[in-house]
């Protein structure tokens, strides 16, 4: 029984990052795009299309952490210390791009620090995600239930490889989502992004898949087995699908649909990571099994969650529908 | 050893650190929500213009101080992994849930309705503003509940067993949280968040008056606001008395080290003002006492035996010297509050309230007193509690992440530069939107007239939307 709660948990839990990945990740790239359009009027447009959201955004970073800490506090306890620096370095980024939402409107003369302040600090968040994620999947050592690595273990060619990706990746939603949000000269510039950021997007799903494998034959091995092996047949396609609706959008005119198919290559990346994951919380080291809290923790939470989280859905949703629509010049917010 | 004794003592530095500059906004954010949900109801209900003014004008200053709450929370949420692996490997399954509810409750109906509260009004019309202002204010006051529990649960934990590997497992949830400390804390904590706000509004509003500034708004908020610590300051003390009570019973050592009482007082023990206290030769030196009056406090008898630190391992004393101290700032200050409150009391009875320009300059001396006063009482509770994380079950050295000294000392340098630099120009930033109260019509009259429609009004937030015409 406890067993089968774990499970549900890790894809709620998986759930919660993924949700965190899609939603954050287009205000990231925000930040991460700032540094190409130099204009205060610009920049106070992209800003103010995320002004309203950005913190329900992020407060899935907290579930993520705070649900596994409740869930799976094994996982908890042995993740953050191994991926301490990058941790570190990712809250420091968001205290700098968090801030600027406020700052920005406060104050003419430093104006400049809290642009630099968004900028700078959505890309250390997002490169340090990536960092973190590649990491994770190179492995952590545990012994005796505590991380027994050192505090640069998670420093290799291929976790800077993933933190580069990520950037990548969430320019890409970045620029599609102001594609979908702004007119005019913006929304064209956004677009002129759009289309190199998803090409560039592509090439590193590409190195992302070849090299994992690579890592541990763990990974070759479930990409390879049944039922996976038709998943793994099918992605590809799935990605160039993707591809080449986020184009067609782009050239088209269809303002919505590059941001979805963006997204929908999100999903895809992150699905096929799930797949090489399973059925490890931290591979290769920690099964969800082992990972997982006393039943009566996963059951007082799940109560929770389950009335919950399509309450906040809706809520959320809603406030997405109040601010939906194209912010047009000087219709700020503030 | 050594190296462990360091990594320990710079996590914990880390800790108090970071959380004690994340309590400031919360205590803050939580009586300001619920005052912009009372000015914004008072602007429906009454149509008076002001209302709506002062709700602007709080409302852009509520927004600053909550982006800087919510970066420093989440750092907390991360810290307790990074830093405390093993208090969370260990208590994540009880204090887990209880961070993951406060997140589902709390967090998110914050977060989903901010937006609408601050940009909305045009959008959604009167009606659904105020159902968002409300519903931000029950948010920050969930969140409290839900972290107040889990955090009396490590002072007084209940409902719960031990399993094979040293998890802390749930048995009792009603018991989990309801622990017995928890009621007073609560009460306690969203008082003192009352009091911080008020004290600030009131703090504001009595610099205007001295000013001149806009003296219809400044008026009705220093009304507003003194009126609420004349209420709260008395009920503040008395339940912090019932608190204090209430630790006796469960944590006796805590409230031995509060009042300085190295030794057991079998005939009636006295209550110590002021002295120095020195732990390793166990005496208080230069103490001016009261005999008896402790006693007397905590057990309604002059002659009532009290025991002391001499009852307790010394290995397991909390440090008294720091315990003694805050203590004493935070009752102090409560007591200047109470004085305050009653002073605006008897001022307004004669119709003196806003005029009274000595009591206007107190009031602005008292503004960061509430703040002064909530770091104080955390410091005694937490400080109080040691050398335990889990009171009686798990102890702070055996807590700490196998993080080696170097990359905690580095973090904890990162977070002291970026906190002073970050969160001293977002204060600063507080600062000037206080000082900017924007001068009011003439004509009074327009408090008789209809509400404005919001995008004619040249709101106070509207009027200075795009921030600084001059400094920083
Ligand atoms: C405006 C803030 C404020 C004011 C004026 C007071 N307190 Fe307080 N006190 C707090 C804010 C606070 C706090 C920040 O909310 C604490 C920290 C933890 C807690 O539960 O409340 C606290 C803790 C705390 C504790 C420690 C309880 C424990 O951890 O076991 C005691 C015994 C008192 N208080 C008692 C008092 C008394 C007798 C006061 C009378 C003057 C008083 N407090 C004024
Ligand atoms: C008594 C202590 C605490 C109280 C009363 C409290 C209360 C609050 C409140 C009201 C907020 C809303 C944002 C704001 O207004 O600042 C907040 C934010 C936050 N707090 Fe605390 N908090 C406390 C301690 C902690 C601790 C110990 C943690 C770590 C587990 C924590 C984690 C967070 C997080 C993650 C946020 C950001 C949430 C968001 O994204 O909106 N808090 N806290
Ligand atoms: C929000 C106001 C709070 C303040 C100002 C505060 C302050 C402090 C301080 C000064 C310490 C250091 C004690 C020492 O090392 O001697 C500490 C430790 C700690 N506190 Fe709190 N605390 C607060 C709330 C909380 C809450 C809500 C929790 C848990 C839910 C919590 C959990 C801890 C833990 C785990 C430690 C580290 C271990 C230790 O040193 O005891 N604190 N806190």
């Amino acid at each position: 029984m406890a067993f089968d709660l774990a499970f549900v948990w890790a894809f709620l839990i998986a759930f919660a990052v993924l949700a965190y990945v899609v939603m954050d990740g287009f205000d990231l790239g925000i930040g991460i795009l700032f540094p190409f359009f130099r204009d205060k009027g610009e920049r106070d447009i992209m800003m103010n299309t995320v002004a309203p959201v950005w913190d329900g955004n992020e407060t899935w970073l907290v579930l993520g952490g705070g649900g596994l800490l409740a869930v799976f506090p094994l996982a908890y306890a042995t993740v953050l210390p191994a991926l301490y620096v990058p941790l570190i370095a990712m809250l420091l980024g968001l205290i700098f791009r968090g801030v600027a939402f406020e700052y920005r409107w406060r104050t003419k003369r430093w104006l400049p620090v809290w642009d630099w302040g968004f900028a700078v600090g959505s890309m250390v968040a997002a490169f340090s995600q990536g960092i973190a994620l590649g990491a994770l999947i190179e492995g952590i050592p545990i012994v005796d239930r505590a991380y027994a690595g050192g505090w640069w273990t998670w420093l290799t060619p291929f976790s800077v490889a993933t933190g580069i990706s990520l950037v990548i990746g969430y320019a890409l939603l970045g620029a599609t989502w102001l594609v979908m949000k702004t007119t005019g000269d913006l929304a064209a510039r956004a677009r002129d992004i759009a289309q190199p950021a998803t090409y560039l997007t592509l090439v590193a799903m590409g190195v992302f898949s070849l090299w994992t494998p690579l890592i541990g034959p763990h990974y070759l091995g479930r990409w390879l087995s049944f039922p996976a092996v038709i998943f793994s047949l099918i992605v590809p396609l799935l990605v160039l699908v993707c591809v080449g609706a986020i184009v067609s959008g782009l050239n088209q005119h269809k303002d919505a649909q590059p941001f979805l198919a963006a997204l929908g290559l999100f999903v895809l990346g992150f699905a096929g990571i799930g797949i090489s994951f399973y059925p490890y919380i931290v591979p290769p080291t920690l099964t969800i099994a082992e990972a997982a809290a006393p039943h009566a923790s996963l059951a007082f939470l799940l109560v929770g969650a389950v009335v919950l989280i399509p309450i906040i859905l809706a809520y959320t949703g809603y406030a997405y529908w109040v601010f939906r629509g194209k912010v047009r010049p000087g219709e700020g917010y503030h | 050893m050594l190296e462990t004794l360091d990594a320990l003592l710079l996590a914990r530095l880390q800790f108090a650190f970071t959380i004690a500059f994340h309590i400031v906004f919360p205590a803050f954010t939580i009586g300001l929500a619920s005052y912009l949900f009372v000015l914004n109801s008072l602007w429906l209900i009454t149509k008076r213009h002001v209302y709506e003014e002062l709700f602007d004008f709080w409302k852009t200053i509520f927004a600053v101080a909550f982006a800087m709450g919510v970066v420093s929370g989440i750092v907390m949420s991360y810290q307790f992994g990074t830093n405390w692996s093993v208090f969370s490997d260990k208590a994540g399954p009880v204090i887990g849930p209880l961070m993951g509810y406060e997140v589902l409750t709390a967090f998110f109906l914050e977060a989903g309705f901010l937006g609408v509260m601050l940009f909305g009004l045009k959008r959604v019309g009167p009606g659904l503003h105020l159902l968002a202002t409300g519903m931000v204010a029950i948010g920050t006051l969930l969140s409290a509940t839900w972290i107040i529990a889990a955090n009396s649960w490590m002072q007084t934990p209940r409902g719960f067993g031990m399993n094979a590997v040293g998890q802390f497992v749930p048995l009792d949830w009603w018991a989990i949280i309801f622990t017995p400390s928890f009621p007073y804390r609560l009460v306690h904590m969203v008082l003192a968040a009352y009091l911080t706000t008020a004290l600030v509004v009131g703090a504001c509003g009595a610099w205007h008056l001295l000013r001149g500034t806009a003296p219809r708004r400044a008026a009705t908020m220093f009304t507003m606001a003194m009126g609420m610590v004349a209420v709260v300051a008395p009920l503040q003390i008395l339940a912090g008395d019932q608190h204090g009570l209430n630790t006796l019973e469960h944590q006796p050592a805590k409230v031995m080290a509060m009042e300085g009482h190295f030794e057991s007082h079998p005939e009636g023990a006295p209550l110590i003002l002021f002295g120095l206290p020195d732990q390793e030769n166990k005496r208080v030196d230069y103490a001016i006492s009261v005999p008896g009056l402790s006693s007397l406090i905590l057990k309604h008898g002059w002659k009532e035996p009290l025991a002391g630190l001499d009852t307790i391992p010394d290995e397991l004393e909390p440090p008294v010297a720091v315990v003694f101290w805050s203590f004493r700032v935070m009752v102090g200050l409560g007591t200047a509050m109470l004085l305050l409150g009653l002073w605006s009391a008897v001022a307004w009875w004669r119709g003196r309230l806003t005029t009274d320009r000595w009591l206007l300059r107190s009031a602005v001396a008292m503004g960061p007193a509430g703040f002064l006063a909530v770091l104080a009482g955390w410091i005694t509770t937490e400080v109080g509690r040691q050398p335990y994380t889990v009171y009686g079950h798990l102890l702070t050295a055996d807590s700490v992440s196998p993080i080696a000294a170097p990359a905690v000392a580095t973090s904890l340098l990162a977070f002291v530069v970026v906190y002073f630099f970050v969160f001293g120009a977002g204060v600063f930033y507080l600062f000037r939107l206080m000082a900017r109260l924007p001068a009011e019509p003439e004509d009074a009259a327009l408090d008789k007239g209809p509400v404005r429609t919001a995008g004619i009004t040249p709101g106070p937030a509207q009027g200075t939307p795009q921030g600084g015409t001059d400094g920083l």
